[in-house]
């Protein structure tokens, strides 16, 4: 057969060997199906990896409480023991090393997030003791009158 | 020459043998079978939220910021808070500001138009919060839209995104009935709750779990039938979002209303 018949075939050919080469070098070696098969499982094996390696920031109660134990008493036996330490303190992280001191939230925003008065039935908050912030000493932090390891005791300080 | 009794039962096989459909001949297919046996995942996550504990805190919404490194001050978040009103006339108020980060302390309803919406004590018929994040779907609209294969769900029914090979189309987060998938403002790709998979795979609960003082959130195991989690969701009332979009979400919830959407 003459050249100008098979001159686009080999056209044809050239890209699909060019195409080859350039998923073979793009496309990582684990990309694949992954168990959930074809639909829902297509992905880089690597990467789920990588989402485990993820630092964890907040280490939980049991970890402060290691050191802590006065204050894991305190609260304990407190109408706020249900609040794990780092939700005020600040993620531990790899505290008491790095970082050495936390960042600790004695502020208002942080206690009227539960105590700002709204009296919604049909949700937990209805039943929390509240103040109204914009009347309830304004001017003062919470802390200067509560004490937050147990609110049931006097400011310790 | 083929007599008539012959001709018969050969036109009776082929009949027979034709009204088996392919897909029948794949239960004799032992590796299939042995595969659906021994289910190769022992785990399936799933989430319980129990909407009457819920106090609207936001602490979740705090944890789950800073331990999934979403840029504080940016107005995405992988979980948020929504504040239900009903009031008397009928009229229902939604409102979520900032995602509930920074917890819900006043009763002005603030849905981002000035001035802010409220409904006196009085007028309130029903009040409610109601916290989101990724169902998990069983069925994830927002992977089959992927055009290259960045996001997948995990054998043990996590969807997660791969950041490096995201290219930033978009498909995935017009394609969650949920609105939980949105572009991370520093890499630039999706980004979605993912149960704190680093978490959840060394044995630890969620942030949100752990930040939530009031038990609203709850993860478990749904193929363990021992699981507190999972008993509470195969004995007990609980709803699901959207459920006749046919996603199979996986966040179950306790107390769901119908001005819940």
């Amino acid at each position: 057969m003459k050249s100008h018949v098979w001159r686009p075939l080999y056209i044809v050919l050239g890209v699909i060997v060019l195409v080859m080469l350039a998923r073979a070098i793009l496309v990582p070696e684990d990309f694949g199906i992954g168990q959930r098969g074809y639909m829902y499982g297509w992905h880089r094996k690597g990467n789920e990896a990588d989402w485990k390696a993820v630092k964890v920031k907040y280490k939980g109660t049991d970890y402060c409480k290691k050191c802590h134990q006065d204050k894991f008493n305190d609260l304990r036996q407190s109408p706020h023991a249900a609040i794990q330490c780092e939700n005020c303190h600040g993620p531990a992280l790899g505290h008491p090393d790095d970082p050495p001191t936390l960042t600790i939230d004695r502020s208002r925003g942080l206690c009227i997030r539960c105590h700002a008065r709204l009296p919604y039935h049909g949700s937990g908050r209805g039943a929390i003791r509240g103040i109204n912030p914009e009347t309830h000493h304004p001017e003062a932090e919470c802390v200067l009158c509560h004490y937050p390891h147990n609110p049931k005791l006097e400011a310790k300080r | 020459m083929i007599d008539r009794r012959d001709f018969c039962k050969k036109a009776l096989l082929i009949a027979g043998g034709m009204a088996i459909p392919l897909s029948a001949l794949e239960l004799f297919n032992p590796k299939r079978l042995l595969a659906e046996k021994n289910d190769p995942s022992p785990t399936r996550w799933a989430f319980l939220v129990d909407t009457h504990k819920c106090v609207g805190c936001g602490f979740c919404v705090k944890a789950c910021k800073i331990e999934n490194e979403t840029p504080y001050d940016a107005n995405v978040t992988r979980t948020w808070v929504e504040r239900y009103i009903v009031a008397r006339d009928g009229k229902t108020y939604i409102d979520s500001p900032r995602g509930g980060r920074d917890g819900f302390t006043s009763p002005k309803i603030d849905q981002g138009v000035e001035p802010p919406a409220e409904v006196r004590n009085e007028e309130i018929e029903k009040a409610f919060f109601v916290p989101k994040l990724c169902n998990q779907c069983d069925n994830p609209p927002c992977v089959q839209v992927c055009p290259v294969g960045a996001t997948y769900q995990t054998a043990d029914g996590v969807v997660l995104v791969d950041r490096s090979w995201c290219i930033g189309c978009g498909y995935c987060i017009m394609g969650c009935p949920y609105g939980v998938r949105f572009f991370h403002p520093v890499y630039h790709v999706a980004e979605k709750c993912n149960f704190c998979y680093h978490r959840i795979s060394k044995g630890m609960k969620t942030a949100c779990v752990d930040a939530c003082p009031f038990g609203a959130r709850r993860i478990g195991n749904l193929k363990d039938p021992n699981d507190p989690v999972t008993r509470v969701i195969m004995t007990e009332r609980v709803g699901v979002l959207k459920e006749e979009y046919g996603t199979k979400p996986q966040v179950f919830y306790i107390g769901l209303s119908r001005e819940v959407k």
